[in-house]
């Protein structure tokens, strides 16, 4: 059986791994993606997410549709998202920027 | 979509006809354990009832009161020490008022532990002849309150076991009946989704307030301002920041709007999805949500727990099928399947709309094998930090302002 990601919105950057997905592989990303295969480009844990497409440093994130944090460094389709490039802007005392919506967020 | 309970005095309908014991302090706590363990009375284990904050005392007793006259339970003891801060005579005179049999006994008075269990004993069992043995009265899913509750995530919680619980809340909301969501911790970060999801403006304005407090909380518990507010277990499971989190809890309550916020343990007097103000411990939450009178628990679980409330059925609905079987004693359904792509999340809702109406009619959830149960309050003395609270709101004002 082919490895599946599952990837809740159209505009998700990120997809879930339903299996521990290994560099070379291609996983087929269920959900939204319809089975779209995608290359594996780095070892991804089980449960943890793969990116579905280039995302640039600062740019935000987003899973079900909505932020969930923004990239520390750019990051290649096939990578995995997690904290080591992934860092949340909510409940931070002095960094969070008061003007945006959603606490520190831009629309999306 | 109707069932078989216990109409109350009070006009409401119970699915469970327990007897319930409360220690209102933690010195009498063997006691009721004694009492209940020797007449199949329920009861729960605590350290609260004697404390000189005054807003914790109440919210104690508060919450003791909003067990008593929960809907589940029959007839209630009130087991006292006598010098404790909590009032028995306030629970106790609470509790009567809803029409249901009350009685009190004082530790110290009664001639000490022994004593008071044999006392207890006897009334317990003339409690018991007070309180009809079978259900018998026609209740509806529109009486309904479900408490909704997540606890020991996995990455996998917010993409099956949150939203088919979702699936499910809608159908009972759609019929009619209330689910409560709680846990404001777990809010932070889905902001955008529950401003829209408001009611009105007001109920949006009030939850989006109530969210940022427990925002600046979790601001001042990192030392480091790392930004880190979940587990090791979270992080190790796939889980990458508290929006994620957050995100994927929410999808339990469904896609109704949101009625009512209700303060810790109060009863919800709207219908629909409700919001309570708990922290994000989940046995707290819980025993807050059955407080305000929840019939029963739906509880979402990645990694298993036992965890259970005296008087309300706690379901459990693991996010995976290995979870299921590591822990098929404690784990009432799984959404596994959803994951390995055999049953869509409608259809796992629908599973759980069912199991909601059997043990409405008296199925036994599975951590009903046992008549004591978890119980935990929040220290609410150690949450009131107003003073810290405006001086952060003032010099860093991070308050969702809504597009």
């Amino acid at each position: 059986m082919k490895k599946t990601a599952i990837q809740i919105k159209e505009i998700d950057h990120v997809a879930t791994a339903t299996a521990e997905l290994l560099p070379s592989e291609t996983v087929l990303v269920t959900g939204i993606g319809n089975g779209m295969p995608l290359q594996v480009e780095e070892r991804i844990p089980r449960g943890h997410k793969i990116a579905l497409r280039d995302i640039a440093a600062n740019e935000q994130i987003c899973k079900y549709g909505e932020v969930i944090g923004v990239a520390l460094a750019a990051i290649k389709a096939g990578h995995w998202v997690h904290v080591h490039n992934c860092r949340g802007a909510k409940g931070r005392r002095f960094d969070a920027n008061p003007n945006e919506n959603g606490g520190g967020y831009d629309e999306v | 979509m109707k069932f078989k309970g216990y109409r109350r005095t009070d006009g409401s309908i119970g699915i469970r006809n327990h007897i319930l014991v409360i220690p209102t302090v933690s010195c009498v706590n063997r006691v009721a354990l004694d009492i209940a363990t020797k007449t199949g009375a329920v009861t729960f284990m605590h350290p609260y009832g004697c404390t000189f904050d005054a807003v914790e005392n109440t919210t104690t007793e508060d919450t003791f009161i909003g067990h008593g006259c929960h809907p589940n339970v029959g007839a209630v003891l009130v087991l006292s020490l006598g010098c404790e801060t909590a009032s028995a005579v306030r629970i106790t005179d609470a509790i009567k008022a809803t029409g249901k049999p009350v009685e009190m006994l004082v530790v110290q008075k009664q001639g000490g532990a022994r004593a008071t269990r044999d006392t207890g004993i006897e009334t317990v069992e003339r409690l018991r002849q007070q309180t009809p043995s079978e259900p018998q009265d026609d209740g509806d899913v529109s009486e309904l309150i479900i408490a909704l509750e997540c606890g020991s995530s996995d990455a996998f919680s917010g993409l099956t076991a949150n939203p088919a619980v979702g699936e499910a809340a809608d159908v009972l909301v759609g019929a009619g009946g209330t689910v409560v969501l709680s846990e404001i911790t777990e809010m932070v970060g889905a902001e955008r989704v529950l401003w829209r999801r408001g009611k009105n403006d007001q109920i949006k304005q009030d939850l989006m307030k109530l969210i940022k407090e427990y925002e600046i909380e979790l601001s001042m518990t990192t030392q480091d301002d790392s930004g880190v507010f979940i587990s090791p277990g979270n992080i190790e499971g796939g889980l990458t920041t508290i929006e994620e989190k957050s995100l994927g809890c929410i999808y339990k309550a469904g896609t109704q709007p949101i009625v009512q916020i209700v303060k810790y343990g109060e009863r919800p007097t709207e219908k629909g999805v409700v919001i309570m103000d708990t922290p994000g411990f989940d046995i707290a939450s819980v025993t807050g949500k059955v407080a305000g009178g929840a019939h029963m628990v739906l509880f979402t679980t990645g990694k298993g727990t036992p965890t259970g409330s005296c008087i309300a059925p706690v379901l459990k609905i693991s996010s995976n099928n290995e979870t299921y079987r590591a822990m098929e004693d404690d784990i009432d359904l799984s959404a596994g399947d959803v994951l390995e792509g055999t049953k869509s999340l409608k259809q796992v809702g629908d599973e759980i709309v069912e199991l909601v109406m059997q043990v409405a009619n008296g199925k036994q959830g599975k951590s009903e094998y046992f008549n004591i149960q978890e119980f935990a309050i929040p220290n609410v003395s150690v949450v009131r930090k107003e003073v810290i609270h405006q001086k952060l709101a003032e010099q860093n004002d991070f308050r969702f302002q809504p597009s």
